[in-house]
């Protein structure tokens, strides 16, 4: 443990994930599904990273993979490297892995519903990852699982109680509770509010952001979305079929939109001042994971492509420091998207 | 919970008037009763006279009637053969057979539950394959045969252990304990291996890896505990048949247990003792059925749950008028 925080000390103390040239594939026995395609991100303390994306984009299996937890087999991380607070999670031993999840690095799972183990009180869950990343004793554990739920907003009298008594909601709170038990530096939330009702989301959302600032952590927040994250992000990222085709500050991803998928994801959105409109989805599939193109993945939906978009890898353009797009529509200098053109 | 333990303990009573009428008539059927057995160089009057004393000269019915009469009082009859109290009869073979439980089980549990666990998480490994074999061939292998082959090699080749009876206290178990818990052990580790197989997948273990559970712990604390229902299940069951007495493994190795009481009451068509060994077993099995609740509620809080619900679920609260409308 002491090994792995002496670490941290010699990288760029305000950048606490980095991921580089990050490549997943699950193996399966005849085919290999390209998850996660050569994607780089990095992230600052104490800011939002909204990962946005339909499902099967890879979302999931990035944040995996920063745990390095994918589940193996099938799943194998082909290249890259993850540094999460100057660790490189892919080459340290297991022992070391097990003390940083959930010290430095947590994770709020996708559905409450099925991840508290049904047969121990949510005080032994909060608790036992207190005991396992502090130097204390059972009883000094215990107390601050219940600071913990109290930080979410279930009594304390409630931390005997077991899974199945709490309401979908609460269970969330409880595993939100789990990951923030020993003050991570950079948090994980996988879609934490699809399971909700939009009434509980908005309470789930506004406890996070309030509990980000009182821990000063770094999140990354993988939705499908785009309310919300305009609601609490600092920067987006778009994938789609394993690659990150668009990124940049919330700004700059929702007012200057470069990627002709970004676009298609706000066209679909229905418009609130003109609730006579139909919607525009966009039309066609995500392509099959297991074959897709040299080129660009989203060219068979997109109504800017041309011929050569599929075949032809695609270069990163960068707009500004921060704005980098995967297009190569943007080779012709005089390219615009229409949401731009207005 | 304790109505729940009572209301089971209850059910005893429509069990117990079924599985005895069961007996009673089904004796009735076979061939021959215990008056053709001991009465062997009896003059006709006499015979005419046993009919008569032991009811034969009645229907089975009456004989029903009057046996349950008598145990409404607590008597379970007397053997026709040995003349003495069934009850008597079947506590002095009862720790014989408890003790053969006993071993199998325990045996099976300490043995097949780790390689169950590790075959599952080992799924498809040398590990996994290996036992699943085994534990083939430990089903597939019939106890008669299983304790022949024993008999021959430990007994008769070796000659390291006891091939028949109690006398030789621990050393005479091992050989009837192995041939019964090799079943055992085959069915309680597919078990556990398919019940961990099917937990191991839970998105709650990928909770608990991620905030830094060891492996091990995850396995052993995480999964296990989950993955017990259908382990304590078969043990109960199990359990349960082995109190019942091992038939054909008590008859193998003379083993003086209930198993072997019945089956030579059966012989004898002793009905009384039939059907006051059955009586037993019955009631053994049922509070080992009623030990295996408690423990899944120890386990699962949501049967915990259920079996608090159950008792207050014939009690709805009334509902204020023209509520429903």
């Amino acid at each position: 443990m002491s090994e792995v925080r002496e670490n941290e000390k010699t990288v760029d103390d305000s950048l606490v994930l980095d991921i580089q040239d990050l490549t997943v594939h699950y193996e399966l026995e005849d085919e290999t599904v390209e998850a996660v395609n050569h994607i780089s991100l990095q992230l600052k303390k104490k800011r939002i990273l909204g990962l946005v994306g339909e499902t099967g984009a890879g979302k999931t299996s990035t944040a995996l993979a920063i745990l390095n937890l994918l589940p193996n087999p099938p799943g194998v991380i082909k290249s890259g490297s993850i540094r999460v607070c100057g660790n490189d999670m892919l080459k340290l031993s297991q022992k070391e892995l097990e003390s940083i999840r959930g010290s430095s690095i947590s994770m709020i799972f996708q559905d409450p519903m099925t991840s508290l183990n049904p047969v121990y009180s949510v005080g032994e869950q909060i608790a036992e990852s207190i005991e396992l990343h502090e130097d204390c004793t059972k009883a000094e554990a215990w107390e601050k699982a219940e600071e913990m739920l109290q930080l979410v907003g279930i009594p304390k009298e409630r931390i005997h109680e077991y899974p199945h008594q709490f309401s979908g909601g609460m269970k969330q709170r409880v595993v939100i509770a789990i990951a923030l038990a020993c003050n991570p530096k950079l948090l994980l939330a996988d879609e934490p509010t699809t399971a909700l009702d939009v009434t509980i989301q908005a309470q789930v959302l506004d406890m996070m952001c309030d509990l980000k600032t009182k821990f000063d952590m770094a999140m990354i927040f993988i939705t499908h979305d785009l309310g919300i994250v305009a609601q609490i992000c600092d920067e987006v990222a778009v994938m789609y079929a394993g690659r990150i085709i668009e990124q940049g500050t919330l700004r700059e991803v929702f007012n200057h939109t470069k990627h002709p998928y970004t676009e298609g994801l706000f066209n679909s959105l229905p418009d609130i001042e003109n609730r006579e409109a139909e919607l525009q989805p966009i039309q066609g599939m995500m392509p099959d994971p297991t074959k897709l193109p040299e080129g660009c993945a989203f060219a068979p939906r997109c109504p800017y492509a041309k011929p050569e978009c599929i075949n032809t890898p695609q270069k990163e353009r960068s707009f500004s420091e921060t704005h980098k797009v995967l297009c190569s529509a943007y080779d012709d200098p005089t390219f615009r998207i229409r949401r731009e053109e207005c | 919970m304790h109505k729940y333990i009572i209301k089971r303990i209850l059910m005893l009573i429509p069990v117990t008037i079924g599985v005895s009428l069961l007996v009673f008539v089904m004796l009735d059927l076979a061939p021959g009763t215990v008056v053709d057995i001991i009465g062997g160089e009896m003059t006709t009057e006499e015979i005419a006279e046993l009919n008569h004393e032991l009811g034969y000269d009645r229907s089975v019915f009456y004989r029903y009637f009057i046996y349950m009469k008598g145990l409404l009082h607590g008597d379970l009859g007397t053997s026709y053969i040995y003349k003495v109290d069934v009850w008597k009869l079947y506590m002095q073979r009862l720790p014989a057979t408890l003790q053969l439980a006993g071993a199998s089980v325990f045996l099976a549990i300490v043995l097949s539950i780790p390689l169950g666990i590790k075959a599952a998480t080992k799924h498809g490994g040398v590990t996994d394959n290996l036992s699943m074999v085994a534990a083939l061939l430990g089903l597939s292998m019939p106890n008669f045969w299983l304790g022949m082959m024993l008999i021959v090699l430990f007994s008769n080749q070796l000659g390291w252990l006891p091939s028949y009876g109690a006398t030789d206290g621990f050393k005479s178990l091992i050989l009837p304990a192995f041939t019964i818990g090799t079943g055992l052990m085959a069915t309680l580790t597919r078990t556990t291996r398919s019940s961990m197989l099917d937990v191991l997948r839970a998105d709650y273990l990928r909770t608990a890896r991620s905030k830094g559970v060891p492996e091990k712990k995850v396995v052993k604390k995480h999964a296990l505990k989950n993955a017990l229902i259908p382990i304590i299940t078969i043990i109960g069951t199990q359990l349960g048949n082995a109190v019942g007495g091992a038939v054909v493994t008590e008859n193998v190795f003379a083993w003086p247990g209930v198993g072997r009481l019945i089956i030579d009451a059966i012989n004898q068509r002793d009905t009384n003792t039939v059907t006051g060994c059955i009586i037993m077993t019955t009631v053994m099995i049922c509070i080992i059925q009623v030990v295996v609740d408690v423990v899944y509620a120890f386990v699962d809080p949501r049967l915990r749950a259920q079996y608090a619900s159950a008792k207050t679920r014939k009690k709805p609260e009334k509902v204020q008028g023209g509520a429903a409308a």
